[in-house]
């Protein structure tokens, strides 16, 4: 009875100290996936966030709290954290968004509550295009920008006909899609196609043996997570290399899978929005701040914790307090990070950022690591039928 | 461009290379099913588990060694469930014993995150096998060759074993009628551990094989429980030949499918399935007429 009698009154004093607090405290709701095939991923962004807070965050004056919900890569159950975080906690900011489905279930809830919403991982083209909000900031990448550039470069480099394979689901076409427009419009030839089920396929054997009878030049594709390390170790183990040499979006070999990958890595050119080898003051800092407290190397998903903290509180300090204020404030967004110039496009609410093309290699200390070869210019992703009101500026 | 005779033999070797893994699995599953009556749903678990096994054994000691002692590390994890769990379970109805398998499932998978942690884990090919065999103009990976091979060995051995030594006798006894078994004398509770353990030491043993070829992740044996119930379903309860015949086709289905029909490539198998299930709900090869 006691105990009851005590637990009841902590509770009554947490809720009525969650109301009286106004101004300098803010309600940060983390959603992340920290069970299922994305937890890696989720881990991974909360470090890179919390490390955020960390190094901008300190001086505020406002007191950040930060509440954890596990979206697993459940859109019906990323939708009940994400309720629970705005009406229960009075989340004043939503963080996360690893699983471009759970983004696309939560994304009218968020709109129509008008609570901002950091995206710092699903790249869903949608998001920032057709069903675009002014409440949604996406701080990671779109599908289409990271392989778009890689298109144009790859006819550049005088490669004209590729087979693409990829992850049968929303990212996997777009991602491919986003290759394909710039490559054809470049002149190149794209002689076939394949599709794997998504988190079906195991065996890529049949797939790959299909891409060699192609007679292609080259093979372009796009898997993540374990499929992009069994892919790379199953291509190396064919041979393909000698005849048919592998490019995609870099997510196949992040640095989150390019020790599991090893020397099958090896010779692979990948493009993507973030290398742990970006040649850049904010790099080497947070690299340095990163393997300190967590032991490793970050990889892209690393950053978009903590370019998503950065932006958080760069709004903060410009004087945002509440939902609507944070809101329009991340809209405003830029800065040089880790990445290199770093920006939000009012126009979508994207992110604008260089794209690195890069080469895994094996290093000088036996672990792969990324020689890059070329940085190409940042782009605003195309409007796409996004049409919202521009930002507020006073 | 257009597919040659070499095409089709790498895909043949990609299809009996995808059955034999499927075997390994199945055949474990479906001869528990068959003598114990026992739906153990965990068995994808453990195959999981072999495969961490031989990440961590073969980090240390090499490939070969993985080989041969995660196996027996699983058969021992095996042994751990049977004592404390499973023999406890017998006497209690199928719906009970799926619901407690299903939930190890779940505890198995967050101990191995626990243990091994979320990223994902992968071990070299060994030496010996990483090259390519030439086969018709064509390189095909030693190392796939040498799954065929072992599971076609295993397949020899087993079926050896059933058909022509006294336990094989006894199990063929213990799963056509056990009560009658037990009356003539054979200690059913004691084959139903030995093969109970090396159920476990196969799920094992198809772990530390596939480790090399897939990547090694926490999910996989959530992965794998599918197919592997699809093959029994497929090949009938209880009998080895089941077994072989339903990862052969689970094996050709999936690899041919997606060759020849990518567009329905991933449902093709269920649509089997459903057809077995209707014309012959007891699956191809059934153990017991």
């Amino acid at each position: 009875m006691k105990k009851t009698l005590t637990a009841a009154l902590t509770g009554l004093a947490t809720i009525l100290g969650a109301q009286s607090a106004l101004a300098d405290k803010l309600n940060i709701g983390l959603l992340l996936p920290f069970s299922g095939v994305y937890a890696a991923l989720g881990t991974e962004i909360e470090a890179g966030f919390r490390l955020g807070l960390e190094h901008f965050g300190d001086d505020l004056g406002v007191d950040l709290n930060i509440i954890r919900e596990d979206t697993e890569v459940n859109p019906a159950n990323g939708l009940a954290r994400a309720r629970k975080l705005v009406m229960q906690d009075r989340a004043d900011v939503l963080v996360g968004i690893v699983s471009s489905g759970v983004l696309g279930a939560i994304r009218d809830f968020v709109h129509g509550a008008q609570v901002p919403l950091i995206v710092a991982n699903a790249g869903n083209d949608e998001a920032t295009g057709e069903r675009c909000s002014p409440y949604i900031t996406r701080l990671s990448f779109s599908s289409g920008q990271v392989n778009r550039p890689m298109g144009r470069w790859m006819a550049e480099q005088g490669i004209t006909r590729v087979y693409t394979l990829g992850a049968d689901y929303a990212a996997g076409r777009q991602m491919i899609g986003g290759f394909t427009e710039t490559f054809t419009a470049a002149g190149g030839e794209i002689v076939g196609q394949g599709w794997t089920p998504f988190q079906q396929t195991q065996d890529f054997g049949p797939y790959l043996a299909q891409a060699r009878a192609s007679g292609a030049e080259a093979i372009y594709v796009f898997y993540a997570g374990g499929e992009a390390i069994a892919f790379v170790n199953q291509y190396d183990s064919f041979g393909m290399a000698e005849t048919m040499p592998l490019y995609g979006s870099g997510f196949l070999t992040s640095q989150l899978y390019i020790n599991a990958q090893g020397e099958s890595a090896n010779g692979v050119i990948t493009a993507l929005h973030y290398v742990p080898t970006a040649d850049n003051p904010e790099n080497v800092a947070f690299i340095e701040a990163f393997e300190a407290s967590i032991g490793r190397l970050p990889s892209e998903y690393g950053v978009h914790g903590y370019d998503a903290a950065r932006a958080l509180t760069d709004a903060i300090r410009a004087g945002a307090r509440d939902r609507a204020s944070l809101a329009n404030a991340l809209r405003m967004t830029s800065f040089d990070g880790p990445r290199g110039a770093t920006s939000i496009d009012p126009a979508t609410n994207n992110i604008v950022q260089p794209i690195f093309v890069y080469e895994t290699v094996t290093g000088e200390t036996g672990a792969m690591t990324q020689n890059i070869l070329a940085t190409l210019p940042a782009e605003a992703d195309p409007v796409n039928g996004c049409a919202m009101p521009a930002p507020a500026t006073n | 461009m257009t597919p040659d005779l070499g095409f089709w033999t790498l895909q043949t070797l990609n299809a009996l290379q995808l059955s034999m893994l499927l075997f390994l699995l199945s055949i474990g599953l479906t001869v528990i099913f068959g003598l114990m009556h026992f739906v153990n749903l965990a068995h994808g678990a453990l195959y999981a588990l072999g495969a961490y096994f031989a990440a961590t054994i073969a980090s240390t000691a090499g490939f070969w060694v993985a080989l041969l002692v995660a196996p027996l590390g699983v058969a021992i994890v095996g042994m751990a469930l049977y004592g404390g769990l499973i023999s406890r379970m017998r006497k209690s109805g199928p719906m009970a014993q799926v619901l407690v398998t299903f939930g190890l499932i779940f505890v198995l998978l967050d101990l191995t995150r626990i243990i091994w942690g979320d990223l994902a884990l992968a071990i070299n090919t060994p030496a010996a096998l990483s090259g390519r065999v030439e086969i018709f103009g064509t390189g095909y990976p030693a190392y796939r060759l040498f799954i065929i091979a072992l599971g076609a060995a295993i397949f020899s051995a087993l079926a050896l074993i059933l058909s022509r030594t006294q336990i094989g006798a006894m199990i063929r006894a213990g799963v056509d009628n056990d009560a009658m078994a037990a009356c003539m004398g054979i200690n059913v509770e004691r084959l139903f551990f030995i093969v109970f353990c090396v159920g476990c030491a196969l799920a094992g043993l198809a772990g530390a094989v596939a480790a090399p070829l897939l990547s090694v992740t926490p999910g996989m044996g959530l992965e794998i429980l599918i197919p592997t119930l699809i093959v029994i379903v497929i090949g009938g309860l209880g009998s080895l030949k089941g077994a072989i015949a339903g990862s052969l086709i689970y094996g050709f289905v999936q690899t041919f499918g997606a060759v020849l029909l990518p567009g329905i490539a991933s449902i093709l198998i269920y649509a089997l399935l459903a057809a077995v299930l209707l014309l012959k709900p007891v699956g191809l090869f059934p153990a017991k007429g």
